[in-house]
């Protein structure tokens, strides 16, 4: 299969870059995936799995709030978050989600308590991202 | 003529700040190296992001109403100065200087009938802009648990000022923050945020390609402005952390040096009226063998 330039960048560093052949993108519209010489595009995402193949790689990643950019050189994700899922472990996110649900409960003030609640859904999506 | 003993101790004691400087100095370098990392790695995001805007924003033509991130209020009365500094001093003139910019900006504005409100972002500004705009200081976000600036951090400030944006509290919102150079230049910078400021030449180059939108662009264009207010002060932070650093850095450098000279300088000193005491005290004994 024909090669072509994936890059996912996050707001703090380039996470992924080099040819790929084909990459799962989670749109907000609905999953899709780019092959080669895709028309261009540009789509939101929505938080999910991000499954890159190549030759000799493939790499699931979870991903955050964004957008994917397709043009004729390739294409990029920009994400807000995105994560490895060979870094996620189901058992510690349940974990952490009980822990964020007494966060929640415990919480005093309406800053502290919009924290845990945003803190709750993120680990919620990625919960669901990961029993797909 | 101070006696021997303050002599001695005041080398001790110039000396003693020696060390810290030192010590300061080699500490910034080793942070310093982090930030200009960090700040490294977090460009290509926002040179994405600024070619994806100018492409949408291209592709929206010049009549067409955008949203108010980038077109503006349509008013320029209020203006929000986001003044970034640093958490603590030791770093030259760092601070000052930004606070210097920020300051003639808002000297110069009111003296246009316009009103001003100010949010800083770090101490050391807020400490030296409050003594003349007590009024015009709407808070103060501290930073200072933060080791490790992450998007984390800058994304309660841009969703704030978006919120005020939304809630029609000012016009045009400018970012004040130090621009890396190198470890001895940091230069103070005015950004201006809302309305978003999208480079004109890459529009027009950007616009050819005929690009699919999903779901549509206004809807993108809407999520990806505030977005892209995070993104702005994102860097500018980590701009600011790599110049405070290298600010630090050279400050510490020259501090550690003076001392050097002053320990020489009072070394001098010191042998000088110690060997006078000898010489003094050998004259005494001579003399009164003498006049035996």
């Amino acid at each position: 299969m024909a090669a072509f330039h994936f890059e996912l960048v996050s707001p703090e560093r380039l996470i992924f870059s080099g040819e790929v052949e084909q990459v799962v993108v989670p749109g907000s519209e609905g999953q899709f995936t780019v092959l080669s010489g895709h028309s261009p595009m540009m789509s939101m995402l929505r938080p999910g799995v991000v499954e890159v193949a190549g030759r000799d790689l493939s790499e699931r990643l979870f991903v955050r709030g964004g957008f994917a950019d397709i043009s004729p050189t390739g294409l990029t994700i920009l994400a807000e978050q995105a994560i490895p899922l060979a870094e996620l472990d189901a058992a510690q996110i349940e974990k952490q989600i009980r822990a964020a649900e007494e966060d929640l409960e415990d919480a005093q003030t309406d800053e502290t308590r919009q924290a845990a609640a945003m803190r709750l859904d993120q680990l919620r999506e990625l919960r669901s991202a990961l029993s797909i | 003529m101070p006696s021997l003993k303050d002599l001695r101790n005041r080398i001790a004691s110039v000396k003693a700040t020696q060390k810290i400087t030192k010590a300061m100095q080699m500490v910034a370098a080793a942070k310093l190296r982090r930030a200009q990392l960090a700040a490294e790695a977090a460009r290509p995001f926002a040179q994405r992001m600024e070619a994806v805007l100018a492409n949408l924003a291209g592709g929206m033509g010049p009549d067409a109403q955008g949203p108010a991130l980038l077109s503006g209020t349509g008013q320029d009365k209020v203006h929000l100065l986001v003044v970034c500094t640093a958490e603590r001093g030791l770093c030259g003139a760092f601070n000052s200087s930004i606070v210097r910019l920020a300051r003639e900006r808002a000297l110069s504005l009111m003296g246009q009938g316009k009103t001003v409100k100010i949010l800083c972002v770090g101490k050391k500004g807020y400490d030296q802009l409050r003594r003349q705009f007590e009024k015009q200081i709407i808070e103060l976000i501290e930073l200072r648990s933060v080791k490790q600036m992450a998007f984390s951090d800058a994304d309660p400030i841009g969703r704030k000022i978006i919120g005020m944006f939304e809630a029609g509290e000012f016009d045009v919102c400018t970012i004040f923050f130090a621009r890396f150079r190198s470890v001895i230049a940091q230069i103070p910078t005015a950004l201006q945020l809302i309305p978003a400021q999208i480079p004109t030449a890459a529009a027009a180059t950007g616009a050819q390609a005929s690009y699919d939108y999903e779901p549509n662009e206004a809807d993108i264009l809407a999520t990806l402005l505030p977005r892209n207010i995070s993104i702005q002060v994102f860097r500018a932070l980590l701009e600011n952390a790599a110049s405070e650093q290298g600010a630090r850095m050279s400050s510490m450098d020259n501090a550690t040096r003076n001392a050097g000279d002053m320990i020489k300088k009072q070394t001098i000193t010191y042998n000088r009226s110690r060997q006078a005491m000898i010489t003094k005290e050998l004259i005494e004994i001579i003399s009164g063998a003498e006049a035996l």
